[in-house]
């Protein structure tokens, strides 16, 4: 474990790659390293379907101010983490051991709502629009603590209508970042796959997150897309906002990402910056497959050596791992 | 000529009496609760028939008629407690199911006569007759007495309601009304704006000024089912209206849709769902409520008068109406209630005398007038499923 740094002060403006790889350099890249100041601190969570344990973290650190992917192999967790963290589920663990604070205050007990009202909101993997609203609607309920929204105060207009202003006002800006302020009186419903995607990210920014976590926020959207969306998530850590993000593809992950947290079957099993944690054989193993390397649309594979080959090499790592167990 | 007339005329009486307009109020709180918020409460008839007993029973004691309406309110809201805080937090679908039994036990407490106390206090089966409670709600009236004809200038001041008077009268009110049609749907006339709104109120009077010209109602001035009756019943549906139109219009009536289309998104807005579902329910009970009171004021809070018919009868109205629009449930309810004795006026002229065609009886009209109205409500939901007045776009995308 390194010695944590005293790098509170520089939370904001990190937005020179140097001053993050410096942050970073610090930290050691085995699963659960501590941060010089992490925003989320998750201790002992596990979540059991049955007989089936879906995630297994004993500690995990997200560094404030960088973007952390967390990324894995289909069914290693990652959502589940998610769905666990932002109070969408309970942990099996729940009241035995299982801990985690947000930025300071504990979340152990707190339901969804309250964990986006303390500064963490999250996406979807399969988006959440609202689809009978219309774009500006579901911008102006991402902001937090209106007035109007109390029931007692909503039949009085000038309790709420100058908030209401400045929330329109800023949900504008936003739709005009994310180039979607022609669609504002749309239906939600009628937007593209792509621009919901852009819609739920911008309408998670109007509450002024501390931290945004983005579930596979480039799924199923088109490469030209994919670029702005990029531009969109690099620019919100360059504005001091932490974002944590589960992806699929490693190239965006290597593209933007600052530190890379690898889940493989509801552990932690590595973590460190991109390029070193990919080249970590326990990631290419868990990730990849041992025979990653191997063309599986190679005519020459289909000879019988090559097979025998294959199974030896098997029978190998089968041993080796037995060995390993014992 | 006359048959026709006499169709009309009770057609009219129906679509200004206080029972209209006290279902249009317990239409316009399921508006709330389904249209808005997407709850499936299928126990409307329950919130009403709460409000009727609390009011009935306390006047009954002889307590005072406004603490009758304060117990029948209190009564709704703790109905909507109750049924809000163990079903809120499951899927819809527990919440219909936990609102029609407790409708049926409402129903049946009321109606049970076991008990010797409850029985003095809701009467049975049998219930409350009306000249127990009605009594100072009728000396409120600053009416005065005797009988009013609205409106006094009719058709027969004009050609002595000759027959042609009449056919140019209903045209001019045709025209009215597809005029409104019209601008309403941004076909004709200004856009949007006062101007728009102006215009639109402007011949929804003339057309209810032209209808009254045309089949004049006649009704004592404070008596049961007089016009002090109608005037409250309809008086208090323009409050609701006024207040739906500001909550709905309001970021709480925005976050209610919010909470229709997808609980999960408004979570992670940091929204908390289940209180927002909790005013829902109970704002739109407390509506039942005080149209279960004006439901019960012209005739008797009988159990079995407000039972799982009516509540079917109001999610009908909603759907013809348009659920989730302001004017949908008062609009629904009128072209029901109205409807519904166009059909029972028609088939009882031409289909049950020995004039015209003798198919059927008495009893059976009444039956048939459903049967058509179900009929055309299965067409309605085919062929117009977002209602009269809701928006198409709406339907594109059903989650």
């Amino acid at each position: 474990m390194s010695e944590p740094m005293a790098t509170t002060t520089t939370t904001r403006g990190l937005g020179d790659p140097a001053t993050r790889l410096a942050l970073m350099s610090g930290v050691s890249p085995e699963p659960g390293a501590s941060k010089p100041d992490s925003i989320l601190t998750v201790d002992k969570i596990v979540r059991q379907f049955g007989g089936i344990t879906a995630v297994d973290v004993d500690h995990l650190e997200v560094q404030r101010g960088i973007i952390t992917a967390l990324i894995g192999p289909n069914g290693a967790g990652k959502t589940t983490f998610f769905n666990l963290i932002t109070g969408f589920d309970r942990p099996t663990s729940a009241g035995q051991g299982a801990h985690w604070t947000f930025d300071g205050s504990s979340l152990d007990r707190t339901s969804a709502s309250r964990v986006a009202k303390s500064g963490m909101v999250r996406t979807f993997q399969l988006t959440k629009a609202l689809s009978r609203m219309t774009v500006m609607d579901n911008m102006m309920l991402g902001a937090q603590n209106q007035a109007g929204e109390n029931l007692a105060k909503s039949l009085f207009k000038p309790f709420w209508g100058a908030q209401e202003k400045e929330i329109e006002a800023k949900a504008v800006e936003l739709l005009e970042r994310f180039k979607l302020l022609d669609k504002r009186t749309d239906y939600a419903g009628s937007l593209s796959g792509g621009q919901r995607k852009l819609l739920e990210m911008a309408r998670a920014l109007m509450s002024d997150p501390k931290m945004i976590m983005l579930d596979e926020p480039m799924a199923g959207v088109n490469p030209a897309l994919t670029q702005s969306l990029l531009g969109h998530v690099q620019s919100l850590r360059d504005e001091g906002m932490t974002v944590l993000f589960v992806e699929h593809d490693m190239h965006v992950v290597r593209h933007i990402s600052d530190w890379v947290v690898v889940m493989a079957e509801g552990r932690l099993v590595a973590e460190g910056p991109a390029d070193t944690v990919m080249s970590n054989q326990a990631v290419i193993d868990a990730y990849l497959g041992a025979h990653h390397d191997t063309d599986l649309g190679d005519d020459a594979l289909l000879s019988d050596a090559a097979f025998e080959q294959i199974e030896k090499e098997v029978a190998e790592e089968d041993a080796e791992r037995e060995e390993e167990q014992s | 000529m006359d048959d026709i007339q006499q169709i009309l005329q009770s057609m009219m009486r129906e679509a200004v009496s206080p029972t209209t307009a006290a279902v249009a109020l317990a239409v316009i709180g399921l508006n709330i609760h389904f249209g808005y918020t997407g709850l499936l409460n299928i126990g409307q008839s329950a919130f009403m028939l709460l409000g009727a007993y609390g009011f009935a029973i306390m006047v009954d004691q002889g307590h005072s008629m406004w603490l009758g309406i304060l117990v029948g309110l209190l009564l709704a809201f703790v109905f909507a407690l109750v049924l809000g805080v163990p079903t809120l937090k499951l899927r819809g679908d527990y919440l219909a199911i936990v609102t029609i039994s407790a409708a049926e036990i409402v129903r049946y407490v009321g109606r049970s006569v076991g008990y010797e106390w409850l029985f003095k206090l809701t009467g049975g089966a049998q219930g409350i007759p009306g000249s127990h409670y009605r009594g100072p709600f009728s000396d409120l009236s600053f009416f005065p007495g005797g009988d009013t004809v609205l409106l006094e200038f009719n058709y027969h001041d004009v050609g002595g309601g000759s027959t042609v008077v009449r056919l140019v009268g209903w045209v001019v009110v045709i025209g009215l009304i597809w005029a409104a049609v019209r601008i309403g749907r941004g076909r004709m006339g200004p856009a949007a704006g006062g101007a728009r709104a102006g215009i639109l109120a402007g011949l929804i009077v003339l057309t209810l000024f032209g209808l009254f010209f045309l089949v004049p109602v006649g009704a004592q001035n404070t008596g049961v089912n007089g016009w002090w009756y109608t005037f409250v019943a309809w008086v208090l549906v323009a409050l609701g209206l006024m207040i739906v139109l500001g909550l709905t219009r309001s970021p709480w009536g925005r976050a209610l849709r919010g909470v229709r289309e997808d609980e999960d998104a408004m979570r992670s807005l940091g929204k908390n769902v289940f209180a927002i579902k909790m005013q829902a329910l109970v704002i739109g009970g407390l509506f039942g409520a005080v149209g279960g009171m004006m439901y019960v004021l012209p005739a008797a809070v009988q159990p079995d008068a407000l039972g799982r018919n009516i509540t079917f009868f109001c999610y009908t109205s909603l759907l013809l109406g348009g659920a989730a629009t302001i004017w949908g449930p008062v609009l629904g309810s009128l072209i029901f209630w109205v409807g519904r004795i166009a059909i029972i006026g028609i088939s009882n002229t031409y289909l049950s005398s020995d004039n015209y065609i003798n198919i059927m009886n008495g009893q059976q009209t009444s039956q048939f007038a459903f049967i058509v109205i179900g009929v055309a409500l299965m067409l309605l939901v085919i062929f117009r499923p977002q209602g009269i007045l809701g928006d198409k776009r709406e339907l594109r995308f059903n989650v």
